[in-house]
């Protein structure tokens, strides 16, 4: 789980924060100022300080916000001065933008605030659609504007470069100034809410903040996005009254309280309008993406029920137990709240999708940093301990008594809010629950809140809220701090406060806190117990560490000397049987019902073994198939939409492409059996515990993780083993791909770009009790998203409408259009995934879409485009919607950058302290590289960004350190100067690409460097040598590749497109390039290995040749360069196609 | 580092060597041999030993032969215990092997259980689980398997299969992450001083609190005699499975790792041998 803050404020204006990965409050010291408030993103937190300003604290990241200043230098070629800075007349300015129309001197940019400051000079930038240029970065065209081209050629009369400078925002961690909404005339600010983070992906780190003034009124900032986190501008929002409080959900909601104690809420708010359109008013408060909470005056909490996307208005209200003074809704849905009474921090427990109202509040208390020092002997062992929980809160009043008798009833019946006609507490649907109705039945209902009882709560604090109906805020104190109050007024505190004392807090934002389930401060009340017992964590294991060597006395006791006794029960063949279906081997195909059957034996070695019966029927005859379990290669599970499909191959089947498909009724039938399956089959050949660090990974487009053993013959020459013998198991987890290297460092990325580290484990995922280890086993997420297709046809009557052609696609449809799609029928992949969003239009397809989403077309189907012409009749859009897999395997998370590509050093020294080099992209383009990683610490410690003028998709580092990287818009680079002691290098050089082609990946071994384009070819880089290790060309190996990793022998496996078998067509195959040697480095023709369905291999871990393990040295030039590739002529017919086709 | 699943296949695999002896006053025909046997501490009794009653079977006059039934130092053995709990009971302390027994005649109807076929043993041992199962997930998990897996948890005792039982088993030592443990933990405590058959109330893995529970707090609450007060000498042994546990053991944990397959924590409490 990343590392997610909870930030609160204290009564006397004291900022703390506490990390789901921490201890203890941890105060925000960089500071002297006092804060009223503040509102937490995951980002960033912002706050308002006792000066009435915004301050912006942003959280540190090993990724810094860089922002690309640039400008263009034009020049017009005369035949006195050639090319010269004199343009004619007309032309544009000399230091122009882009399109020539304002004038950008160099000195005229200004770093916007403070915060920010210059990396280093303006330089001139010299790669020019994907290619390098000359000397200079000049382009050339005949006349501005117009296109431009690298080369000058003879009617080049203009030419112009591209000057960059980079920006870096410093001012992290720390509280920065934003400058008041209005200058002129000063009016403090009393509220702030952030939100919003959940309307759309673009721009990058794009946040909704709100801020209320004194006088009512709401402002909105402008233009926070990633590179500009502190907004741009302030503008004002038009409100139908005066504003008290405002909230702002994560998605589309904004909600703000009238001081007459209504509640509006913003209209229009979406992808192209984050500060929507107008206020509608409504009757309810504090939000989440599908929760409304509300805190009355008299500090009762409610909960409105029913709402969601369909129907946001909810159906009624709901009374909690408890007093609070304010609630806050963080991620997840999450609730905070801080007790009337004592102040305390509580959270709501048992907030689940389901259960949106949770069970109870918890107290949360974990101890401050300042108060650790100086905390007595006494408590010090419960506080060393960590975070620890207190009991739930207790109802105070009869009233509240009738709330938990609800929500004890509502978590008997474990289901949605049941209303209770019985019950005051849940108000009339559509109306603001009055508290005054039940609760205090001697007074009657009072006027609405207005400005006259605002003042009489400023002379007499104590009684305030209790004759105040209605709404005002989340907040009693408010109320105070509406007069020039700086903090909370401490003389509403019945005692002093003091330092010892528990902590009052004063406000909570949990905008910050990613809390889900299973939340480390709740994992460590167990541990707190356990330890109650013992002393020391390290005795906590002596109990178990007893059991270990009692049980071994045992059997030395009772067996030891008897071991010539008859056992009492013999050893005898167990069958596990089954009903299947089996796609059968005959045309027609078609799924077939079989008995499937499992029959295992000890052999007579004592090794177990086990053959496989599929029981059928042909022509009315029975039938059956076997197959004996030792000979099984892989037992993989299928992608298929209707059943829960698996495939058995072996080596035999591998060559046909053709393998024995079963499904099973129910998925966790087929679980079962592939559980048992490979258990049986790993035992058959004797395999048990972890990956070796030899160990070949590969990821099936299910996500599903494999894991092979090589054998020393792998790469031997001239008969290496055929791939198709590879065995195959299954690791838990689920991921996109699987990097590794020789020292058995691993590292995953999954669908969602999170990066886990492989923690030595094995097991987990279907894989339980035997199949795996305990320790080491992680819960793991991932989130991918389906698509579907809404298809429309223009007809001249009505436009664009959903009425199509009679021989057209259905209108909601797959990408192929082939099968109907509907929003209401479209599963998830899986039972075990489950929705976490619902259908959005999706804006991020590669061809662009216009403002609605719709890519347009001449017809079905075609290539569409983003913009609509004449000639278009159809268009369509894709939805998106998120689903989420929660599963266990041996990964652990790197928190908290997400990754795109990821690459280890494929041969680095055997020693467990020796650094690691890794190099990653994040999901957002940036090259990083991995500080810390060992083989003992394979996660290692921090992220070490190197700058890039562009965003990155690709990158590989091989022997000797050297790093190839490969640019979005398919420019290749090769980092100069890596070494162990300059692990980021020092620049960037710009490899050409191969004529008219984009790569799009690239793998670099001990000395070969392969890369793949984006129309699947596969290129080796000639002539690389130490002295120049740019090398001189790309030169073609093959065609049909999607993806290629070179290993640390130099080895090449590719997964090859079309794969054709006796049997059947595969694409996604594991295919092994054979020949390869030192004197011909691209080998000579393509082993089939397992296929198809796979999506990534990694075999850099296989360094299992040991005359070779002594690398020679790129960089030193003492050192023979043993196998150093030779420019070898292949012969044109060597160079075949990975299809064989 | 050892793994749990060690423990586990260490309880399976534990064996007891037995010495099987025919009782003198039945040998008639001819003497007979005694009978040498390891017995799974796991399994019962009357189900393991086919081959002993098939030797015994050669040695006794065909019209003597009634219901086998077996007996240690005067005391008849209950074939519906563990075998493992009946050697921790009795014979704990003494010289292995254990010298069982063996009669033919004279079924002690006061104390044993009739078992003329192996399925009254199942059963038995259905029954077992089933009860713990109720104890456990109110019978959720149980009630949700099909026959044939509950012949599977069967057959893997019966044949002694510890991953057939155990692909079963692992189901019912489940339970929901956010209790943190089973409902309530199935236990047996047996005692050699007392009438009562055993001791088996209702205990939870953990207090309302949210204290979790060890085999101290269990024994606190059922038999407070078993645990040694400071300073005083121990008094009692508690064995599950032949050891010693120590008292802060939580309880969830033992009742997943060494329970018998019947899936109750069987726990014996017998007087520190006094030599």
């Amino acid at each position: 789980m990343p590392v997610s803050l909870l930030w609160a404020v204290d009564v006397r204006g004291r900022v703390y924060r506490l990390s789901t990965g921490g201890q203890q409050w941890e105060q925000c010291h960089d500071t002297k100022l006092e804060f009223k408030r503040v509102t937490a993103a995951t980002q960033c937190c912002w706050g308002i300080a006792c000066d009435h300003n915004i301050y912006l604290n942003v959280h540190a990241s090993d990724l810094s916000i860089r922002y690309q200043e640039e400008t263009y230098e034009n020049q017009r070629w005369n035949p006195v001065d050639g090319f010269s800075e004199r343009l004619l007349p007309s032309d544009r300015w000399q230091w122009s933008d882009v399109a020539g129309l304002v004038h950008q001197p160099l000195d005229s940019f200004d770093l916007p605030s403070s915060g920010w400051e210059w990396e280093a000079d303006w330089y001139a930038d010299e790669n020019f659609e994907a290619e390098p240029t000359e000397k200079g970065g000049w382009t050339y065209a005949m006349d501005f504007p117009a296109t431009y081209t690298k080369d000058k050629k003879w009617n080049s009369c203009v030419r112009r470069r591209r000057w960059l400078r980079y920006r870096r925002y410093k001012a992290r961690d720390s509280w920065a100034k934003i400058p008041s909404a209005q200058s002129a005339l000063p009016d403090p600010v009393s509220d702030i809410s952030c939100g919003g983070w959940e309307i759309s992906e673009e721009p990058r780190g794009r946040l909704s903040l709100w801020a209320v003034s004194l006088q009512g009124k709401v402002w909105y900032r402008e233009g926070i996005q990633h590179h500009n986190p502190e907004g741009s501008s302030w503008t004002e929002v038009p409100v139908p009254g005066e504003v008290v409080q405002i909230s702002c959900g994560p998605g589309e909601l904004v909600w703000a309280v009238l001081w007459e104690g209504q509640l509006v809420v913003r209209e229009g708010i979406g992808r192209d309008c984050p500060s929507g359109g107008s206020w509608i008013g409504g009757h309810w408060v504090v939000v989440g993406v599908n929760v409304v909470w509300a805190v009355t005056k008299d500090n009762k909490v409610w909960f409105r029920r029913g709402v969601n996307s369909h129907n946001p208005c909810g159906t009624g209200w709901i009374g909690m137990v408890g007093e609070m003074i304010m609630v806050n809704v963080g991620l997840n849905d999450q609730v905070w709240a801080l007790g009337s009474a004592e102040r305390g921090l509580y959270q709501r427990q048992g907030v689940t999708a389901s259960e949106l109202s949770g069970k109870a509040w918890r107290a949360l208390s974990a101890p401050r940093d300042s108060e650790r020092s100086h905390s007595s002997a006494s408590t010090s062992s419960l506080h060393s301990a960590g975070c620890f929980f207190t009991g739930e809160v207790r109802g105070q009043s009869a009233a509240s008594d009738a709330d938990s008798d609800i929500e004890r009833e509502r978590a008997a019946s474990g289901g949605s809010p049941v209303p209770a006609t019985s019950d005051a507490h849940v108000g009339d649907p559509g109306h603001a629950p009055d508290p005054e109705e039940d609760g205090q039945p001697g007074q009657s209902r009072g006027p609405l809140w207005s400005n006259v009882d605002l003042e009489e709560t400023q002379s007499q604090p104590d009684p305030v809220v209790e004759g105040a109906p209605g709404w005002a805020g989340p907040d009693r104190a408010d109320t105070c701090s509406l007069s020039s109050v700086v903090t909370y007024s401490l003389a509403l505190e019945e005692e002093p406060y003091g330092e010892d004392g528990p902590p009052m807090w004063a406000w909570v934002s949990g905008g910050g806190c990613a809390h889900v389930l299973s939340f480390p401060w709740t994992a460590l009340v167990q541990s707190v117990q356990s330890m109650s017992l013992s002393i020391s964590p390290g005795q906590t294991a002596a109990w178990h560490q007893q059991i270990l060597e009692q049980l071994g006395q045992r059997s030395k006791r009772e067996m030891e000397n008897f071991k010539h006794y008859e056992q009492a029960v013999e050893q005898s063949v167990w069958v596990k049987k089954g009903t299947m279906q089996w796609w059968r081997d005959w045309k027609p195909h078609k799924w077939v019902d079989v008995r499937f059957a499992l029959e295992q034996f000890s052999g007579p070695d004592g090794n177990k073994d086990g053959i496989l019966f599929l029981y059928y029927n042909f022509n009315e005859e029975k039938k059956y198939l076997h197959a004996f379990v030792n000979e099984v290669t892989i037992f993989v599970p299928v992608l298929n939409d209707a059943k829960h499909t698996f495939a058995i191959y072996t080596a035999e089947r591998t060559k046909q492409r053709w393998p024995i498909r079963l499904a099973a009724s129910t998925e966790l039938e087929m679980h079962d059996w592939l559980a048992l399956l490979s258990v049986s089959c790993c035992d058959s050949r004797g395999i048990q515990g972890p990956p070796s660090k030899q160990a070949i990974w590969s990821v099936t487009c299910r996500g599903d993780i494999f894991v092979s053993e090589p054998s020393p013959a792998l790469e031997a020459l001239p008969y290496p083993t055929p791939c198709e013998q590879m065995f195959w198991r299954q690791v838990g987890g689920h991921l996109r791909l699987v990097e590794g290297n020789s020292v058995g460092v691993v590292w995953g990325i999954g669908y969602d770009h999170t990066a886990w580290v492989h923690t030595g484990g094995y097991g987990g995922g279907i894989f339980q009790g035997l199949a795996s280890s305990t320790d080491n086993i992680h819960t793991q997420t991932d989130v991918k998203s389906v698509y579907i297709y809404e298809n429309q046809r223009w007809n001249p009557v009505s436009g664009y409408t959903n009425r199509g052609l009679p021989t057209d696609r259905y209108m909601w449809s797959d990408a192929s259009g082939l099968h109907e799609c509907t929003k209401t029928h479209t599963t998830t992949p899986s039972p075990h995934w489950t929705w976490v969003s619902d259908w959005a239009v999706d804006y991020g397809v590669s061809e662009g879409t216009d403002r609605e989403g719709w890519q347009y077309a001449a017809d079905f189907p075609a290539s569409y485009h983003g913009y609509k012409t004449l000639k278009d009749f159809v268009r369509r859009r894709r939805w998106a919607r998120k689903c989420k897999l929660t599963t266990t395997g041996p990964w652990q998370e790197v928190p908290p950058i997400a990754l795109s590509d990821v690459s280890i050093l494929p041969c680095a020294a055997q020693s467990s302290v020796e650094v690691v080099p890794l190099w990653a992209i994040s999901n957002k383009g940036d090259v990083l590289c991995r500080l810390g990683v060992t083989t003992l610490t394979p996660a290692g410690s921090s992220w070490l960004h190197v700058g890039t003028d562009q965003a990155f998709k690709s990158v590989s580092i091989g022997g000797a350190s050297q790093v190839w990287a490969i640019a979005r818009d398919g420019s290749v680079f090769f980092r100069g100067s890596v070494s162990t002691c300059n692990p980021a290098g020092e620049c960037w050089y710009h490899i050409p690409s191969p004529p008219k082609q984009k790569l799009k990946q690239v793998s670099v071994g001990r000395t070969s460097i392969c890369a793949v384009d984006e129309n699947g070819n596969l290129w080796y880089r000639k002539d690389v040598t130490p002295s120049y290790p740019q090398g001189s060309s790309w030169e073609h190996i093959s065609d049909n590749v999607r993806k290629v990793s070179v290993g640390p022998l130099d080895q090449v496996w590719i997964i090859a497109d079309k794969v054709q078998g006796s049997h059947g067509l595969s694409c996604g195959t594991v295919c092994h390039r054979l020949g390869v040697q030192p004197l011909d480095p691209k080998g000579q023709s393509w082993d089939y290995g397992i296929g198809g369905g796979w999506d990534h291999v990694s075999i850099r871990g296989n360094s299992m040749d040991p005359p070779r393990i002594c690398l020679p040295s790129l960089t030193d030039q003492s050192v023979p360069a043993r196998g150093v590739p030779h420019p070898a002529q292949d012969p044109e017919g060597a160079n075949g196609s990975a299809g064989g086709c | 580092m050892a793994d749990d699943k060690d423990v586990l296949r260490d309880v399976w695999f534990g064996r007891i060597p037995t010495c099987f002896a025919l009782y003198q006053d039945e040998v008639t025909e001819k003497e007979a041999e005694p009978f040498y046997l390891l017995l799974p501490r796991v399994s019962y009794l009357t189900l393991v030993t086919d081959k002993v009653k098939k030797h015994f079977l050669k040695a006794v006059k065909p019209e003597d032969v009634e219901e086998m039934w077996f007996e240690y130092e005067g005391t008849p053995l209950k074939w519906h215990y563990p075998i493992g709990v009946l050697f921790d009971l009795h014979a704990l302390n003494t010289a292995l092997p254990w010298s069982i027994t063996v009669h033919f005649k004279n079924f002690p109807e006061r104390d044993l259980l009739h078992c003329l076929s192996n399925s009254v043993i199942e059963a038995h041992f259905m029954s077992c689980i089933k009860e713990a199962d109720a104890l456990k997930h109110k019978s959720q998990v149980i009630n949700d398997m099909q026959k044939k897996d509950h012949k599977q948890l069967w057959m893997g005792l019966q044949n002694d299969k510890f991953d057939q039982f155990w692909a079963m088993n692992r189901k019912l030592m489940e339970y929901p992450t956010e209790e943190g443990g089973f409902r309530y933990i199935p236990f047996r405590i047996y005692q050699t001083m007392s009438d009562r058959p055993f001791i088996q109330k209702l205990f939870r893995p953990a207090s309302p609190e949210g204290h979790t529970h060890t085999l101290g707090d269990l024994l606190k609450e059922m038999y407070p005699a078993a645990i040694a007060h400071d300073g005083d000498a121990k008094k009692y042994q508690v064995l599950i499975q032949g050891i010693e546990p120590l008292l802060e053991t939580p309880l969830q944990w033992l009742s997943e790792h060494l329970s018998h397959p019947d899936n109750f924590l069987h726990v014996c409490i017998l007087p520190v041998p006094t030599d």
